[in-house]
């Protein structure tokens, strides 16, 4: 087990810079997921630390030794791969052992830690077979299993989940944590499903551009995003972005949007906002603060035409339109109103984000102010 | 009204499907007859003349397309007994079995240099070592004659397993190349981090898992060794020393005379080997050892 630590790493390929020096500490035993769209440069960052990438510049290091110029088999880490790898003429046992046998390991170590893991994955059964014999699911969990039998410092994770159908996702993502607060080995996961990386991760990297956005646990990243990226990358439905302007009357703070809106600021965030006032600014607020009236809590009523409506059985999605841009609003089945007619919204301001567009910042509102003690929960 | 519409038109589209399907599946069969009658009718002359008697086979009043009504084994006893026939058999035996091996030995591992280990000019090299297979042996054979004569190898097979490695190596490279490529990459990282070798890495997953295009491989430097003319009908000139192919046409056709029911005979013969190996690899070909390996 050990620590995994990136100092100003690059990676270039001929002349596109993939990775543009990104620095990076995992502690030992952690559970940290990169995420971001497709070339960000996640996965790029996961194989300089497997070692199957040069990295051009910056220095890797695992548990405390600089590993740039280590060959992957030196470096003491197991990999599970998107599509499986699995060696199509050997059996799960052989698949699992390889490593083992590679390195000499006596027959009898070999089946004791085959076995252990078989355990651990349930998969004993399937020992003799061979990868085309298993489905899916099967064939990851041998996959995981080759990882765990080397006993690694490190575990990568290379889009495990990604071929698998929606159901057996979910069921290997618990598998996988499972495994990990079993077996307790550090590991890097990569993953473009940002609820994949909610849910597995201690700490989320994002990532963007080849550079890191925010690193944070799930909640600060949910509820405390730095960037208009992060805001907007995690939850799902994602964030509403609105152009807006904020404005000052008569003392207290507002935000004024298009076709009328006008959404008072909550009092406990006047003072981190007030120095935006009267400038053009982007607003946030995430579709589950957007809900039907209700009697309890505060919060900016509006009104305004039901465009779409999507049940999704506990919930409903209602959207409605504001000059020009789609807005999402999260509310009870029986409170939804279907399209065309007027509906009663409420906004609840305390969980606004308020964007600086001209560098996608989200302005930082101290610690204090946050009602959701994201930021303290660091 | 609408019910009986709903009703009828399946059913109307399903005989229709059923019916295309039986003229496609008739016009496949019949073309496949077509295909089969044409190249097996050699085979059956040549099976017909070689039990035959040289006076059965030259008496005009006869259909060389019939069958004979006295079959006989002359031909092939006397092609065993009378002629170098057992002799240019195990040449050509030699021959291919060394040629073979050493296409192997040289092929796979550049295939995998090739195909799988990214190097400056390696894309340029694949290619150029497919384009000196399209130069035909009709046009190497003068310059090898050359070459093969300085090293003292002419009027010797062992020349020959030096020069049919010319013809094989090129193809042979160029299909292990392809399925090389074709091994999922993930599959050589996972053996890296496993801590193989790329010799490891090439015996122990890339050689087993192209079992396939290794053994389609061999079929195709087996059946050129095997068949190839032009090189020993110019470097050989010893009976003791000839293959199958030049040797029978150099004993079996003197002049103008054409002792035909010998010459079936040892064709058919020669032809058997190829045949048994094709039989008997073919299944590999289908067993689709990548299965598995990754999704599908």
């Amino acid at each position: 087990m050990a620590q995994v630590t990136l100092s100003k790493v690059v990676k270039k390929f001929d002349q596109t810079e993939a990775v543009r020096g990104i620095d990076l500490d995992i502690a030992d035993q952690e559970f940290v997921v990169l995420v971001g769209p497709s070339g960000c440069g996640k996965s790029t960052t996961l194989r300089m630390i497997a070692g199957l990438e040069e990295t051009t510049a910056g220095e890797i290091a695992i548990g405390g030794q600089i590993v740039n110029d280590l060959p992957p088999k030196d470096r003491d880490i197991a990999m599970v791969f998107q599509n499986y790898a699995l060696y199509p003429h050997m059996t799960v046992f052989e698949n699992m052992s390889f490593g083992l046998r590679l390195k000499k390991f006596p027959k009898a170590e070999i089946k004791q830690r085959v076995e252990r893991a078989a355990r651990i994955l349930d998969i004993t059964e399937l020992l003799n077979r061979r990868p085309r014999q298993l489905s899916g699911g099967q064939r990851q969990r041998v996959a995981m299993g080759r990882a765990i039998v080397r006993n690694p410092k490190v575990f990568l994770f290379d889009e495990p989940l990604s071929n698998l159908d929606a159901k057996l996702r979910v069921q290997m993502r618990t598998e996988i944590k499972k495994v990990h607060q079993q077996v307790r080995t550090t590991t890097v996961y990569v993953t473009h499903d940002q609820i994949e990386a909610m849910t597995l991760a201690d700490r989320v990297v994002v990532m963007n551009g080849g550079l890191i956005e925010q690193i944070g646990t799930p909640h600060e990243l949910y509820h405390a995003p730095k960037t208009r990226f992060v805001a907007g990358f995690i939850g799902s439905p994602a964030m509403n972005f609105l152009p807006c302007r904020l404005i000052e009357t008569s003392g207290a703070l507002s935000v004024q949007l298009g076709a009328g809106l006008n959404l008072p600021i909550a009092a406990e965030h006047a003072a981190g906002y007030r120095p935006y006032v009267n400038r053009e600014m982007v607003f946030g607020i995430r579709p589950e603060h957007i809900t039907e009236t209700r009697s309890y809590g505060a919060g900016a009523e509006f009104t305004m035409p039901v465009d779409v409506v999507e049940p999704m059985g506990m919930e409903t999605m209602v959207y409605f339109v504001v000059d020009g841009v789609e807005v999402c609003a999260r509310v009870s089945p029986e409170a939804a109103l279907p399209p065309g007619e007027r509906m009663r919204f409420m906004a609840d301001m305390r969980h606004m984000h308020l964007i600086d567009p001209t560098n996608d910042k989200v302005v930082d509102v101290p610690a204090a102010d946050r009602v959701d003690g994201a930021a303290t929960a660091a | 009204m609408t019910a009986v519409a709903a009703d009828t038109a399946p059913v109307i589209r399903g005989g229709s499907l059923r019916r295309s399907r039986r003229w496609a599946l008739i016009t496949s069969y019949v073309c496949l007859a077509l295909f089969a009658i044409f190249f097996l009718t050699p085979p059956y002359y040549q099976l017909v003349t070689a039990t035959k008697s040289s006076e059965e086979i030259s008496n005009q009043n006869t259909d060389p397309w019939l069958p004979s009504f006295a079959p006989t084994s002359e031909n092939i006893v006397n092609l065993w007994t009378k002629t170098d026939f057992p002799i240019y058999l195990r040449n050509t035996s030699i021959v291919t079995a060394c040629v073979v091996a050493l296409t192997m030995i040289i092929s796979v591992p550049a295939a995998f240099a090739l195909g799988r280990m990214r190097f400056w000019g390696s894309g340029i090299l694949a290619t150029g070592v497919f384009l000196t297979y399209l130069v035909p042996d009709s046009l190497l054979f003068l310059p090898l004659f050359k070459v093969v004569g300085s090293l003292g190898l002419l009027n010797s097979y062992w020349g020959l397993m030096l020069v049919y490695p010319t013809l094989t190596v090129p193809f042979c490279t160029w299909i292990m190349i392809g399925y090389f490529q074709s091994i999922p990459k993930e599959l050589d990282e996972a053996a890296l981090i496993d801590g193989a070798s790329h010799l490891q890495m090439l015996f122990k997953i890339f050689i087993p898992v192209a079992l396939p295009g290794l053994i389609a491989a061999t079929i195709f430097a087996f059946t050129v060794s095997w068949a190839e003319f032009v090189y020993p009908m110019a470097f050989i000139f010893n009976s003791s020393q000839q293959v199958l192919t030049a040797g029978t046409i150099t004993t079996l056709v003197k002049a103008d005379v054409y002792q035909w029911g010998m010459i079936m005979t040892a064709a058919l013969i020669a032809a058997a080997p190829p045949l048994i190996l094709y039989a008997f690899l073919m299944d590999y070909y289908i067993a689709g050892l990548t299965a598995g390996a990754t999704k599908g």
